[in-house]
């Protein structure tokens, strides 16, 4: 024992080690995300008015019945560039509607940068003063919630959303929600 | 007399712009006190190693606008902090609530302590029956005087 005792250094070394390795590798975006208190409750309600018909209003019951994604973005947001091109297979796809709020942004930059790098989502209610991000829990877009069809948040998804995620974890999931 | 109407004038204008300063700020200094001591309490979630009393993030001020507007409509700060936690969760708190996700956190530095204390205790007693039990036989004794002298001898030469 005596004669180990100086592999004792090593060893500590190799935990921190595997501590860094485990924790660095995991992939953007889900490292510092928090969890959010609003998981399987009733995604909290509002009725904003309309991106592209600013006298039409939208609220998360007119979605009932179906499961869909909420998609926070901006045009002043970096990361949502990033995503975009994700979004825009995903709407093609056609395997889930994608609903926009737009958050905390001018209606006519929004408007044309929908316009100049395409438009996936069904419709952008607009959250002008953010009011609707935070009865959300937003704290940075882009942020994607799961809600099912009776109106539940099921997941959030905090940063740009990745291939990987849709693949392991979104549409997995919107699947199965939509069996029920 | 127009002289002096007008001096007194000159001596009053100060007033005019102290007045036209309250005006402007038009704040409540007691409601404004509240909302900075609690938001001191709150985390700012984009930046979060800042309180929301210190942070310029857009998020923080909107949140201590929304905590300035609570307390308006006579909210107690109990109320407000559960608002908060609602949306955002226990992270918003600095100081975390004690339940079973955060037992380890509060109880952590404390078990840490008495595993110390008990590695500390451990290794004393060790020591001590350590030193207890070298006592040196007569011949060891004689070699360490030996020694001792000896190194004392060629410390001096």
């Amino acid at each position: 024992m005596f004669r180990l005792r100086f592999l004792l250094p090593l060893g500590v070394f190799l935990v921190v080690v595997g501590f860094f390795f485990v924790t660095l590798r995991q992939p953007e975006g889900t490292r510092e995300a928090l969890p959010s208190p609003l998981i399987n409750k009733a995604a909290p309600d509002f009725r904003l008015t309309q991106l592209h018909e600013p006298n039409r209003f939208f609220t998360p019951a007119d979605a009932r019945g179906k499961v869909w994604l909420l998609n926070v973005w901006a045009s002043w947001c970096v990361s949502c560039r990033q995503e975009h091109p994700v979004l825009m297979e995903l709407s093609r796809a056609g395997l889930v509607p994608i609903y926009g709020l737009n958050y905390k942004d001018k209606r006519e930059d929004s408007a044309n940068w929908l316009a100049q790098f395409g438009n996936p989502y069904v419709l952008s209610a607009v959250d002008g003063d953010g009011r609707v991000g935070i009865d959300y829990g937003v704290y940075g877009a882009p942020e994607t919630y799961v809600i099912d069809k009776k109106g539940i948040i099921r997941y959030k998804h905090i940063g740009p959303v990745s291939v990987d995620a849709l693949q392991k974890k979104i549409l997995p999931l919107v699947q199965e929600l939509e069996k029920s | 007399m127009k002289h002096v109407l007008f001096a007194l004038m000159l001596c009053l204008s100060p007033l005019a712009v102290v007045a036209g300063e309250a005006q402007l700020t038009n704040k409540d200094p007691a409601l404004e006190k509240r909302v900075m001591a609690l938001s001191a309490e709150l985390r700012c979630l984009v930046c979060q190693n800042q309180s929301l009393a210190d942070s310029h993030a857009e998020l923080a001020i909107d949140l201590r606008n929304e905590v300035r507007d609570m307390m308006k409509s006579g909210k107690s700060d109990a109320e407000v902090v559960d608002y908060l936690v609602a949306r955002y969760g226990d992270f918003v708190r600095y100081r975390p609530p004690m339940n079973t996700t955060t037992a380890l956190l509060w109880f952590g530095p404390l078990i840490l302590a008495v595993i110390g204390a008990g590695v500390l205790f451990f290794n004393l007693m060790k020591r001590r029956r350590r030193v207890a039990e070298t006592a040196l036989t007569d011949e060891e004794r004689k070699r360490a005087a030996a020694l001792l002298n000896d190194g004392a001898g060629e410390t001096k030469a």
